[in-house]
């Protein structure tokens, strides 16, 4: 029933592309209808995976498609059916957003909208079959359909150069990726007997070719979710594309990649070695770290929620790296609480992640602006959008009683039981790791109070802001939903848990025991003596404090009146917008601090002829500089010296055939 | 049911017990400088004049300036609710356990830092900008201080980390003594007083707390101290229960909570004339001086914990 369900989404966001194509010449209706199914085939496919979630089903078919002795294999099973429900919600929420979002692109005429949605359609739909392939060769179609179809979207408003670019990028790292993930199934593939993903989990490999697989697709998924030093791509891909596409790409093709690599590894490749976890879990630390850090120093919006991106995959990886390692070291119980931290983490940052992404795509209409520095004020132009801007915020800063809380919550609980670890190298590995996850977590505080003070507190900082007014309802109500959902899974963190119970159980033989422990009213991982956090209580407990100081602040008998006057500021005078803090001034002490982790150049242009002094500062990664810059040299330098072998001389290509004639003649005779 | 009462009614008599102790310390720092100072009490004369003014709000001001006072001080009301002060018998123990504790501070942080940056004066955003600075650094350090007790007592829960200590024999465990230097660092940063910060200045380029709530009055104003000053109670009592943990009640009865009760009393009384001591015997930091005093936290705290995997665990 629920796989029948996900081919009827899969069949839905088709017909919208479809959709997209036949009525090209209206586009107002066009975009309407298409949005529509898109949004229809997200509600089916989150009650697919909801059903086979909560059903614990495993379901599986063979299409008559696909070449003779090679046939479509799809299969639902809790792994599945949880990223099937993530991606199908943030689809339907980013297609309640859409419509009004582009519909100003409609009749502009120079961006073809039909073919917007058109590569939507098929992007969502490669998205779904990613999760429900149950062979190789299908995964590989549907994954290379995501790749391309999101290439088409990243270079959507190609009439801008730095798009284009970033496009080209985009699409040469997902071929990369690709060609990693190709090899590793070749790999799995050489030791079965058959393609589908059944055989290929009895495949028995030797801890070499184990290995080899295993980093094959560690860099080929790791390329896709975007962990350091693969990440170069991502914030180049991300902000350039439409809002409620990069809520997407951002906020769920990060997650399909994440799904690919447990698929792989939990499922596919059995017999976990700890050196993979512990490299898992460095790789995850270090992009976390290096996520939050260079996204202080953004002040592209979209930029900076992208590099944020790689902070939660690297968070997300944290916890699967634990679980590899536990899981190695036949600590089921301790990797079952990894591994559920690690896919509610998918979750959580899926949720609150689109949700600050259709944010700052709502800012970004109304300001017309990318660079936070000319922003300042909303929050009076769009409280709606500012209020659940808002909760973002609070969820990716990982603040009780919202829901990013709670996955690291778990993570940090799981990484405490590393003292079973009885091996020096891990005993010390755990530690320094969570130490950068609680770096991680405070700069992450900074980054937020930045862009939120920024972008939505202090004056207008331009004209624009002042025309600013809050967004169309069907903006509004993505985000409201989102922000809703942010704090239902919150507060409600038991139940969340207990259902995401059953992957671990399925995957590593064994659940966690405390999930179902108490109370529902309290998460308590290993037992309620160790740790325990009630979630519902906490909140009510602000509520219950919130109501009584107010009442007590406000006595009926006196005046309570508020007196409104211009700011105080020590009494200096009239404020201006150019006097408050800017972003760059508000991350300065951060930068200076942490001035190892970028390159950073600094100019100051001393008054001159009548202007005013200038200020240039640029900030740049150093990956992009020593790793793949380097590499772009030597490609051009290769390919400028082969480029000699073609004289343009007609001769010089015939003497080319005749001896290449002379030596295969040679060779066979 | 009476385990909650006596939480709802010890969590009362903190809230009203922290101004006695900021102008305890105030108090004993004036007579170490030799300065005729204040009451300890003067802190709820202030208070209460506060809650009497009108409040004056900037016109520039958004509902988050107007709601961040509520939101500081009600969490750090629900953090004091949770911390085991004379008894670890008691049920709000299983809200919360010490990574919630530091998620609830970090919570008040960022709406402090929000606040700052609301009314667009430069003051606000200089003080959000250390703030934030400043504790980016000290929250990585206080987190692995709580994970290396964590571990030696096999347990985040702070009522039985607490019990848990004052049971066992007395040793020195290496890692708890480099765990205790990074608290005591940590939370003399996190409080915001000398060396990092300066509690009674206003108007000094060095400040940070104050820097951020210059534009509150009135209630507004009450609520931001109150909670600074109950935040400097928290750590405190945090500080008082885990190093010497003596004297907490390991039961509900009445005879043993008294006793409890005057003993933290003792330990927080004597804890302030410490903290009044090391305030006058130094100076205050630059503000690119605090990182290394940090950074020093950060790694007593990573000390900490490598000595507990390395030389403590069996």
């Amino acid at each position: 029933m629920s796989l029948t369900m996900a081919q009827l989404a899969v069949l839905l966001t088709l017909m919208s592309s479809v959709a997209a194509l036949v009525f090209a010449r209206q586009p107002r209706f066009m975009i309407s209808l298409s949005f529509f199914l898109l949004g229809l085939s997200g509600l089916v496919a989150v009650a697919a995976g909801g059903m086979a979630l909560l059903g614990n089903q495993v379901e599986q078919t063979i299409l008559p498609i696909g070449l003779p002795w090679l046939h479509v294999c799809l299969h639902i099973d809790a792994l599945a059916a949880f990223f099937l429900f993530i991606v199908g919600f943030v689809t339907f929420v980013a297609s309640c957003y859409g419509p009004s979002y582009i519909s100003r692109h409609a009749d502009d005429g120079v961006h073809a909208v039909g073919t917007l949605t058109f590569f939507t359609g098929l992007f969502v739909g490669g998205m779904y079959l990613v999760l429900l392939a149950a062979d190789a060769f299908s995964f590989m179609i549907a994954w290379e359909l995501m790749s391309v179809a999101s290439y088409f979207l990243v270079a959507y408003q190609h009439d801008r150069a730095e798009n284009r670019s970033a496009a080209f990028i985009y699409l040469l790292m997902a071929v990369v990726g690709g060609a990693f993930i190709l090899l590793s199934y070749g790999v799995l593939a050489g030791f079965s007997d058959g393609f589908s993903f059944a055989s290929m989990a009895k495949a028995n490999l030797t801890p070499a070719w184990a290995t080899i697989a295993f980093s094959l697709a560690f860099v080929g998924f790791g390329l896709k979710a975007g962990i350091v030093p693969l990440h170069v791509w991502l914030p180049q891909a991300h902000p350039v594309a439409p809002s409620h596409i990069s809520a997407l790409m951002s906020g769920v093709m990060l997650k399909v990649a994440v799904y690919g690599f447990i698929r792989f590894v939990f499922d596919l490749l059995g017999g976990i070695h700890w050196q993979w976890g512990v490299l898992v879990l460095l790789v995850g630390a270090i992009s976390a770290l290096m996520g939050v850090l260079y996204a202080l120093m953004q002040h592209d919006l979209k930029r900076l929620l992208a590099y944020h991106s790689v902070e939660n995959i690297g968070i997300i990886y944290i916890g699967l790296g634990l679980s590899m390692i536990f899981t190695a070291t036949n600590h089921k119980e301790v990797a079952a609480i990894a591994l559920v931290a690690a896919l509610y983490h998918c979750l959580n940052h899926a949720l609150f992640k689109s949700l600050l992404f259709l944010g700052a795509g709502a800012v970004l209409e109304q300001s017309g602006q990318h660079n936070m520095e000319h922003m300042g004020g909303l929050i009076k132009k769009m409280p709606v959008t500012a209020a659940c801007f808002l909760v973002g915020c609070v969820s990716i800063c990982a603040l009780p009683p919202f829901n990013g809380f709670v996955s690291e919550w778990l993570i940090y609980q799981a990484a405490l039981q590393g003292t079973v670890l009885k091996s020096g190298i891990l005993g010390t590995a755990l530690p320094i790791t969570s130490a950068m996850l609680a770096l991680t977590g405070a700069l992450a505080i900074a980054c937020f109070v930045k862009v939120y003070g920024v972008v939505f507190l202090g004056l207008p900082r331009t004209e624009k802001i002042h025309e600013a007014h809050e967004v169309p309802r069907g903006m509004q109500f993505s985000q409201i939903i989102l922000s809703i959902s942010c704090l239902v899974f919150g507060i409600f963190p038991t139940w969340t848990a207990n259902v995401l119970n059953v992957i671990p159980q399925k995957l590593l033989g064994t659940g966690f025991a405390g999930a179902n422990g108490d109370s529902w009213l309290w998460l308590t991982p290993i037992s309620k003596e160790t740790a325990s956090y009630g979630a519902l209580p906490v909140l009510i407990g602000l509520l219950i404090s919130w109501v009584v100081v107010y009442f007590f602040l406000h006595p009926p008998t006196r005046d309570n009146s508020i007196r409104i006057a211009p700011a105080w500021d020590c009494g200096f005078g009239p404020l201006n917008a150019r006097m408050q803090y800017t972003a760059t001034s508000f991350a300065m002490p951060i930068r200076r601090i942490f001035s190892f982790a970028w390159h950073v150049s600094e100019k100051v242009e001393p008054a001159h002829m009548g202007k005013g002094p200038h200020y240039f500062l640029h900030v740049s990664d150093w990956v992009w500089m020593y790793a793949y810059a380097p590499i772009g040299k030597i490609i051009h330098k290769v390919a400028e010296r082969t480029a000699r072998i073609q004289g343009g001389d007609l001769r010089i290509y015939l003497c080319y055939s005749f001896f290449t004639l002379l030596f295969l003649l040679w060779v066979i005779v | 049911m009476t385990g909650w009462i006596f939480a709802l009614v010890q969590t009362l008599c903190v809230v009203l017990f922290a101004p006695f102790l900021a102008g305890w310390v105030k108090w004993v720092k004036c007579k170490l400088q030799n300065r005729q100072g204040p009451a300890p009490w003067q802190p709820y004369r202030d208070l209460l004049r506060l809650s009497r003014k009108q409040v004056v709000l900037a016109d520039v001001a958004s509902p988050i300036f107007r709601a961040a006072p509520y939101i500081v001080f009600g969490a750090t009301v629900v953090a004091a609710s949770v911390l085991p002060i004379v008894s670890t018998q008691l049920p709000t123990a299983a809200l919360a356990d010490v990574i919630v504790l530091v998620g609830i501070f970090a919570l008040t942080r960022f709406f402090l830092a929000l606040a700052g940056m609301d009314v667009g004066t430069s003051f606000g955003g200089m003080g959000s900008s250390r703030e934030v600075t400043l504790s980016s650094l000290a929250e990585p350090a206080l987190l692995m201080t709580f994970f290396t007790l964590a571990m030696n007592v096999s347990s985040t829960n702070l009522s039985s980390a607490v019990s848990h200590l004052a049971q066992a024999n007395f040793t020195l465990a290496p890692s708890l003594i480099f765990s205790f230097m990074a608290l005591l660092l940590v939370a003399v940063a996190e409080t915001g007083r000398i060396p990092i910060d300066n509690p009674a200045t206003h108007l000094e380029l060095t400040m940070i707390h104050e820097a951020m709530i210059l534009e509150y009055s009135g209630r507004h104003l009450l609520l931001m101290e109150w909670a600074s000053m109950l935040k400097l109670t928290l750590y405190s009592i945090l500080i008082v229960n885990l190093i010497v943990p003596w004297g907490v009640a390991m039961t509900m009865e009445p005879k043993d909570v008294a006793f409890a009760a005057i003993t933290v009393l003792g330990k927080l009384m004597a804890l302030g004339i410490l903290l009044a001591v090391s305030e006058t015997s130094q100076a205050k930091m630059r503000l690119f001086r605090a990182p290394q005093y940090l950074g020093m936290a950060f790694i007593l705290s990573l000390l900490g914990m490598m000595s507990h995997i390395i030389l403590e665990v069996r």
